[in-house]
């Protein structure tokens, strides 16, 4: 298996905020070239790459979406070189005094910045003194003089997480933007293993938008590519400091197999007696109602698409410090290649209700 | 005069990239035994580890000024206190460090600089009061990997590297790294007219200890602690004017006339003003109140001491980057070095 971790770190170094996602996309769109028949770009701006089946007439396909946006935070004031922002998508904010930023400023040059926490003396007295603070009190400073800064930014520019990658013990890695970038290098590794494989089906790899903010891309690429099957690929709550309950599986020992009303039970089951076979470690996750990922738009996409769920388990979502472990990445690529050359032409045929 | 441009702005981020914690400075104390042998007379490393190092002045007429210069070698972190398996490990911070400052960052640890993460319970899976709860150090773990290792004891802080950005330095410890580094290119260029007693000491950030007793090695006929002191010259949150700012960033070298650790010698306010006036190097007053420098405790030894404190000024302290003006670092040395060249034994006749 070839090392995926080169790939993953360059994409968690790039931007692609929500909304604005084509810096990343242009990398995703670079390593998955040789690996494709095709790549295209959706209306919205989710990445498509097409791998052909070697069927007969018209083959069925299967949807692998990998969400490639990631949180982060907009410009909404400038106030004396100081940047006032709000977020974009699910920001932990007890995480961002102190944090190292990018602020992608409007006249094109990437600038450095730390996300303060103003002394208690400058904020309302309404406020208990020593809380976390919300958003809106939190300001970045670029290290930049005012007049700098009113010449390069401007409201509406991103700012991202922008501490380097880690490579820590145990094979793992940590950094911002895991989630779910870890997922798109589970997909790469996916289309390396289906070099050497035949499949019958066509594979359509997508890199989506807008998932962390409105599913957008998950929408409209399932509307448009129509596959018969669709797999959601994202994180699941690793166990680890803070983190113990039922929602949550040990890190590095597999992937996971989520079932529950927003998968389909008959792809469910099937991704795990190949699993089972295969002696690639999982876990059953579950979910009472929606899942948080893209499987829950594709499901009910035009008259509904047969769903799955893959999982890696993730540390400290939404941290500029999420951890994965590089084994569960291969794992998933792995299991995903499997499924693929194990469908036969008439497997929807097939799908049963018990 | 000392030249001031790349060669100090690499020793300044050598200081700030090496990791030394209140009671374990050992990385800074090098590289300041390395800078400084050639051009002290006499150094020695004292029972806490202060590096105390001796230059008389080369003037053969004239009565000289004994002058403590003192910077402090220890930077706030953290300290391994349990081991709870699987490459989590339980901390304290050493030092006053906001816990806010510490949920999502990145750590090393240990001599070898072990890389870990600060992490916690996602958002996703709190109830609605906590995600705005903070999470205090104990609720917090140093994650080093599933097979990370530490020992119980060993020492940290946050992974931040040096950058220069612009017009500023971005780094860790500014607080008191740049005093160190100002230090120590005092020291090479003592002028002649003073004995400088060069302190580099250690444990201020908990309580002025190495300070203590470099004062009373040297018995100095007066001292200058050199540290770096809050800017809190943000915008106010409710558009009023910001009356609490401390310092500010680019007004140059703060002068101290009171802190939360001592009242000031106002012979030796008023002379390093008059320098400043005299030789048109900015300056400003430190806003009384609050914090404590090394003076605190300088003051108090032996028969007492006359003493200021004069800090660089920085944002974000004790949080894993400061930032502060490369102008004002200048200006600092500047105003130091030409200070030294005009103590004469007559600043200290009169109070």
């Amino acid at each position: 298996m070839t090392d995926i971790l080169p790939f993953l770190k360059s994409i968690i170094s790039i931007s692609g905020v929500s909304g604005h996602e084509a810096p990343v996309a242009k990398l995703i769109a670079e390593k998955w070239r040789p690996l494709v028949d095709e790549v295209t770009t959706s209306r919205v701006g989710s990445l498509h790459g097409l791998k052909k089946g070697t069927g007969n007439g018209k083959r069925p396909s299967i949807m692998i979406a990998t969400h490639m946006d990631a949180i982060g935070m907009m410009v909404s004031k400038v106030e004396d070189g100081f940047l006032h922002i709000t977020n974009v998508g699910g920001i932990d904010v007890r995480v961002l005094p102190g944090a190292q930023v990018t602020v992608h400023a409007n006249n094109g040059e990437e600038l450095p910045g730390v996300i303060a926490m103003p002394s208690a003396k400058l904020l309302p007295e309404s406020l208990t003194a020593g809380e976390v603070l919300d958003i809106n009190y939190l300001l970045i400073d670029t290290g930049l003089t005012p007049r700098e800064v009113e010449k390069k930014v401007r409201v509406g520019d991103l700012v991202s997480f922008a501490n380097e990658p880690m490579e820590l013990a145990g094979e793992i890695i940590s950094g911002h933007t895991l989630d779910n970038r870890a997922s798109v290098a589970a997909l790469t590794v996916c289309l390396e293993e289906l070099q050497g494989k035949s499949h019958v089906w066509d594979v359509w790899a997508v890199a989506t938008v807008q998932e962390e903010t409105s599913y957008l891309g998950a929408y409209t690429s399932a509307y448009d590519l129509r596959p018969q099957i669709a797999i959601a690929v994202d994180g699941t709550f690793a166990k680890g400091p803070g983190a113990n309950g039922w929602q949550t599986h040990n890190m590095g020992k597999g992937i996971g197999l989520c079932m529950g009303p927003n998968m389909h039970p008959f792809v469910h089951k099937k991704l795990t007696e190949l699993a089972d076979k295969l002696e690639i470690p999982w876990f059953l996750d579950v979910t009472t109602a929606a899942s948080g990922t893209d499987a829950y738009p594709m499901q009910v996409s035009a008259e509904g698409i047969p769903t799955a769920l893959l999982e890696y388990p993730l540390r400290y979502m939404h941290t500029p410090v999420e951890m994965v472990s590089v084994k569960d990445i291969q794992r998933a690529g792995r299991l995903l290649a499997e499924f693929i050359a194990s469908l036969e032409a008439d497997f929807v045929e097939k799908i049963i209700w018990e | 005069m000392p030249t001031f441009g790349n060669a100090q702005l690499k020793l300044l981020e050598k200081l700030c990239n090496v990791i030394a914690v209140s009671g374990d400075e050992g990385e800074v104390r090098k590289i300041v035994l390395e800078e400084i042998k050639p051009y002290a007379d006499e150094v020695k490393v004292d029972a806490l580890g202060n590096v105390l190092a001796s230059r008389q002045g080369r003037a053969r007429s004239g009565k000289r000024t004994r002058v403590m210069l003192d910077a402090h070698m220890d930077e706030v972190g953290f300290m391994i206190v349990a081991d709870d398996g699987e490459g989590v490990y339980r901390f304290e911070t050493v030092g006053g460090i906001d816990a806010r400052h510490l949920l999502g960052k990145q750590v090393y640890v240990g001599k070898e600089r072990t890389p870990g993460v600060i992490g916690g319970k996602p958002i996703h899976l709190m109830d609605s009061g906590e995600r705005l709860r903070k999470v205090p150090v104990d609720g917090l773990r140093i994650d080093l990997g599933l097979t990370g290792k530490a020992k119980v004891g060993d020492r940290g802080s946050f992974a931040t590297k040096f950058r220069r950005v612009g017009p500023s330095i971005l780094s860790k410890s500014i607080d008191d790294r740049i005093g160190v580094a100002t230090l120590i290119e005092l020291l090479k260029h003592a002028p002649a007219n003073v004995d400088v007693c060069a302190a580099f000491t250690v444990q201020e950030e908990i309580g002025l200890r190495g300070a203590k007793v470099a004062a009373q090695y040297f018995n100095p006929d007066m001292a200058i602690a050199i540290d770096s002191t809050p800017a809190n010259d943000l915008p106010s949150h409710e558009g009023n004017e910001n009356i609490a700012y401390n310092t500010k960033l680019g007004l140059g070298p703060a002068i101290y006339i009171a802190d939360g650790s001592t009242l000031h010698d106002p012979r030796l306010v008023r002379f390093l003003s008059e320098v400043g006036d005299a030789e048109n190097i900015p300056y400003q007053f430190r806003q009384p109140g609050g914090g404590g420098t090394d003076s605190g405790a300088i003051q108090k030894a032996l028969a007492g001491i006359p003493t200021v404190s004069v800090s660089v000024p920085h944002r974000y302290t004790h949080s894993p980057i400061s930032i502060s003006r490369v102008d004002d670092w200048k200006n600092t040395l500047a105003l130091l070095h030409t200070a030294l060249k005009k103590i004469t034994p007559a600043l200290l006749a009169t109070r």
